[in-house]
């Protein structure tokens, strides 16, 4: 395939673009590898490309039951941000957004990353404090937020409804390193960087059984055939349980639909990423035009990808209050995707009692700004056998032993409650 | 969607709040031990398929132990969670 470059862009505009190949081979499976990784989204094909590049293991097959970013990764509203609060957390965003930062350069792909800042709201002195002491977390961290009042707000988001009898603003926490990126230019960047260094990308490839040995795990089954394998990944999102129960594994883990919204195309209107305090909204601007917005998950466990029509009322409810120029806007489609939650809300990189077979889970509604660093550490801990440090809390046994539980919104480590 | 009450009949799905797989009428003893109660607490089938969970309806009350498809969202029926966990109270009293 070669190098994208600028000149390579007019080049081939000069020659009617009759010279562009495909951007990764389609191989068929080999009878075995030194590692597979079971499913294509955006966390499986990071993992692929940095075992790759950092660690030097290219006998690697990703395994993808559709296509390659057809799961969540394409679905997902490509917020991009490190503002957590939590030690855990706090290290492994701000690792994953340096990642991000270098990331077109390293996979010679513009994924169309844009730190067009993150603006939190917050609506009363209460939530204030919370953000304050927030803020604060990321500066500790070595990330940058900056606290607004009304005014500060004001300058950079002069639509919203600043007086709202029920929800006026107070001021709100900006992020400026936050922001978005093409979600599935993220996919295929990471599959042509994996498939460049050797990396075989089998899609319509289901795995439907994990072959385990006295412990020791052998490979997998597959649609297309058994596959032998020195090492297996399990790194299939809303599909975890799944996939784990293959392995006689029981997860902490319950798969709910998260739904989101994008509006006609419109000329630039919002320039960042703003979230409402008070309800379940956030937005932003694709660079298509269209309004990006989306709110929580409905509320039930759910593999349907579609959602129901009492959460849409809430984000359209949330909206209209939050900037009433949105009621102009007319909705153009609504999707859902299959989310991995997990009790506290915070992910799983880990290994597993079978030995030779990992695990990569529980992402929530935020694993799309995870994709370059839960790839860099799961590589690490793959090839290595050791936990790569900003990661090295994501573990399998935080519930039963009650250490290390990072619940961001302390609102308990229960399901349905994140 | 919507959901069956056992009591009120069938209801618009904003009149309930969710609440868990109903495995979470399979407490276990206080003295089970942390690993029983961390995979009663924790774990989950997950299923993608039939699946019975609980659901509460705020109108009138009720833990209903709804009968549904998570693929589809279909729903197939309902009863009172009262009457489910009395059943397996007594299965267990008999395999005692
Ligand atoms: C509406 C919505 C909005 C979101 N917004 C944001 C956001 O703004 N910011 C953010 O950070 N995150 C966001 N997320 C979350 C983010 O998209 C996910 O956490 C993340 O994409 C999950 O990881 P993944 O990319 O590897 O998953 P996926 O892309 O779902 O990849 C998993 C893959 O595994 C495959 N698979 C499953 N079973 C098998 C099998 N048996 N054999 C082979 N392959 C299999 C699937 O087909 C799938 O392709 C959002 C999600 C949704 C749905
Ligand atoms: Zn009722």
């Amino acid at each position: 395939m070669g190098r994208f470059s600028g000149l390579k862009v007019i080049w081939e505009g000069l020659r009617g673009q009759t010279g562009w190949t495909p951007m990764w081979r389609d191989p068929e499976p080999k009878a075995e590898y030194d590692v597979v990784i079971i499913g294509g989204g955006g966390h499986g094909l990071s993992t692929a490309y940095y075992l790759a590049k950092e660690h030097g293991i290219t006998n690697v097959a990703v395994l993808e039951k559709g296509y390659l970013g057809g799961g969540n990764v394409g679905r997902n509203t490509t917020i991009v941000r490190a503002n957590y609060f939590l030690p855990g957390n706090s290290e492994f965003y701000s690792h994953s957004l340096k990642l991000w930062e270098g990331l077109e350069a390293d996979l010679n792909y513009n994924v169309m990353h844009s730190q067009r800042g993150l603006i939190n709201l917050f609506h009363s002195d209460g939530q204030r404090d919370a953000f304050v002491r927030r803020g604060n977390a990321m500066v500790n961290q070595g990330d940058d937020a900056i606290l607004l009042d009304r005014d500060g707000v004001r300058k950079h988001l002069p639509y919203l409804d600043f007086d709202n009898v029920r929800f006026p603003i107070y001021g709100g926490l900006l992020h400026p390193r936050g922001g978005t990126a093409r979600h599935d230019a993220v996919a295929w960047g990471y599959a042509r960087g994996a498939d460049q260094r050797g990396v075989d990308l089998i899609q319509n490839c289901e795995v439907t059984g994990i072959d385990i040995e006295g412990g020791v795990v052998r490979g997998v089954q597959t649609s297309r055939g058994p596959i032998r394998a020195k090492k297996v990944a399990m790194i299939v999102a809303g599909r975890s349980s799944q996939v784990a129960a293959m392995a006689g594994m029981r997860l902490p883990i319950e798969s709910h639909v998260l739904q989101a919204f994008v509006t006609e195309g419109l000329k630039p209107v919002i320039n960042h990423v703003v979230s409402f305090g008070m309800g379940h909204f956030y937005i932003s601007q694709s660079d298509k035009g269209g309004l990006v917005f989306g709110g929580d998950i409905d509320f039930y466990s759910s593999y349907a990808a579609r959602g129901n029509l009492p959460m849409k009322e809430h984000v359209m409810d949330a909206a209209m209050t939050l900037m009433p120029m949105i009621g102009k806007a007319k909705v153009l489609r609504s999707w859902g995707g299959i989310m991995d939650m997990s009790p506290d809300g915070s992910p799983t990189i880990d290994k597993t009692p079978t030995e030779g077979l990992f695990v990569n889970c529980g992402w929530n509604y935020g694993g799309f700004k995870a994709v370059p660093g839960s790839g860099f550490s799961t590589a690490h801990l793959i090839a290595t056998g050791q936990h790569h440090a900003p990661a090295a809390k994501f573990r399998l046994d935080r519930f039963l032993t009650g250490r290390g539980i990072m619940d961001e919104e302390g609102t308990g480590a229960q399901h349905n409650l994140h | 969607m919507r959901i069956p009450c056992p009591v009120c009949g069938v209801r618009d799905r904003r009149e309930f709040t969710w609440g868990a797989d109903a495995l979470a009428l399979d407490r276990p003893a206080v003295d089970a031990g942390e690993v029983a109660w961390d995979d009663y607490l924790h774990n989950r089938e997950n299923p993608a398929g039939p699946t019975r969970d609980l659901w509460y309806h705020d109108a009138c009350g009720t833990w209903a132990v709804v009968d549904r498809d998570t693929v589809t969202h279909a729903v197939h029926g309902s009863s009172l969670a009262e009457t489910a966990r009395a059943g397996k109270a007594a299965a267990g009293k008999g395999r005692a």
